[in-house]
């Protein structure tokens, strides 16, 4: 048998080569250098004439390149792509109720200050 | 087959490594705790009364002029170094499973030497910002700052001391293809810990 396996009775799948997990790390680099490029040309002293175009789209833009190098890492580097389907579910599901956790808590404070504000 | 394929056969319930599963649920629950960190900031963002601000300068009454705190170019190194530790430390997971102790053991140091470095950067950042003013108990900014960073700071810490002694046993050749089981949950860990930067990175340095 392969020696290349996970150590599990039931998740004995091939783990990515070293080439895969370098062009991971490769991409994961490149969305980093963005993330901080897209901060430079917004609010940077790079900031252009453009920057006002930039700011509406600044927030979803750079919560959608965290996820991906979220989703990647987990993926690849974390193995969640080959492993059993119950490690996904043991970490997906908590993740799940804490992204609902966050939302509820921001939209309160929000619904909270606007109440206080209104009356 | 080998002794290793022997030992991944395990009598459990659900046919998988309980110390693996039982990893996968401590992450799990860690979400859950970081989610709660991360709300704290994010609620109490912008509602300080008082500077040191991250963004935007600030002078007090008194006149005392306070530049805006943070440094993005050396919290970008930081998290450049946690995200190729990742890469490194799945570097030496391949050599542990295929044998290769060479492949290990420098891959996991390097490892330790960015983790390292991370701690060292957030231990240079937090002594540079109390310097410049902004405490604990300054204002909610820090409050939240300090307690989300810190908490993150203390799980980077515990990982590379977890990643040292199974360093410490791959060094002294216990750590067999048949146990790396015990690098992998150490790695999964210290995943762990880089996702959770990857989103404090935006959220609370880059996100105005």
């Amino acid at each position: 048998m392969d020696a290349h396996v996970t150590g599990t009775a039931h998740t004995e799948h091939t783990h990515p080569t070293a080439g895969l997990y370098f062009k991971v790390g490769l991409v994961l680099f490149v969305l980093t250098a963005l993330e901080v490029g897209l901060y430079e040309i917004t609010y940077g002293e790079r900031a252009g004439s453009f920057a006002p175009t930039i700011k509406p789209l600044f927030v979803p833009l750079l919560l959608l390149l965290s996820a991906a190098k979220f989703a990647l890492v987990a993926m690849f580097y974390m193995h969640l792509k080959q492993d059993h389907k119950l490690f996904s579910g043991v970490f997906v599901f908590p993740l799940i109720i804490a992204a609902f956790v966050i939302v509820a808590l921001i939209v309160l404070q929000a619904y909270h200050f606007a109440f206080a504000r209104a009356g | 087959m080998t002794a290793h394929a022997h030992a991944a056969h395990l009598e459990t319930s659900t046919g998988l490594d309980n110390r693996k599963l039982a990893i996968w649920t401590f992450i799990g629950s860690e979400c859950m705790f970081f989610a709660t960190l991360i709300s704290n900031y994010l609620v109490n963002k912008g509602k300080s009364l008082v500077g040191p601000f991250p963004h935007e300068s600030w002078t007090s009454p008194s006149g005392q002029h306070f530049e805006p705190i943070f440094e993005i170019p050396l919290v970008t190194l930081g998290t450049a170094l946690l995200l190729f530790s990742s890469l490194f430390v799945v570097l030496a997971l391949s050599g542990a499973q295929r044998g290769n102790r060479k492949a290990l053991l420098g891959w996991l140091a390097a490892t330790l030497a960015c983790g390292i470095f991370f701690v060292g950067m957030q231990v240079y950042e937090f002594t540079h910002f109390v310097h410049r003013g902004l405490g604990f108990t300054t204002n909610l900014f820090g409050s939240s700052f300090f307690t989300l960073t810190g908490f993150h700071g203390t799980h980077v810490t515990l990982g590379v001391l977890w990643l040292a002694t199974v360093w410490v046993d791959a060094l002294r050749g216990k750590l067999p293809p048949s146990k790396s089981l015990n690098l992998e949950m150490a790695a999964l860990y210290w995943h762990f810990v880089d996702v959770v930067w990857i989103i404090i990175f935006p959220v609370v340095y880059l996100i105005k």
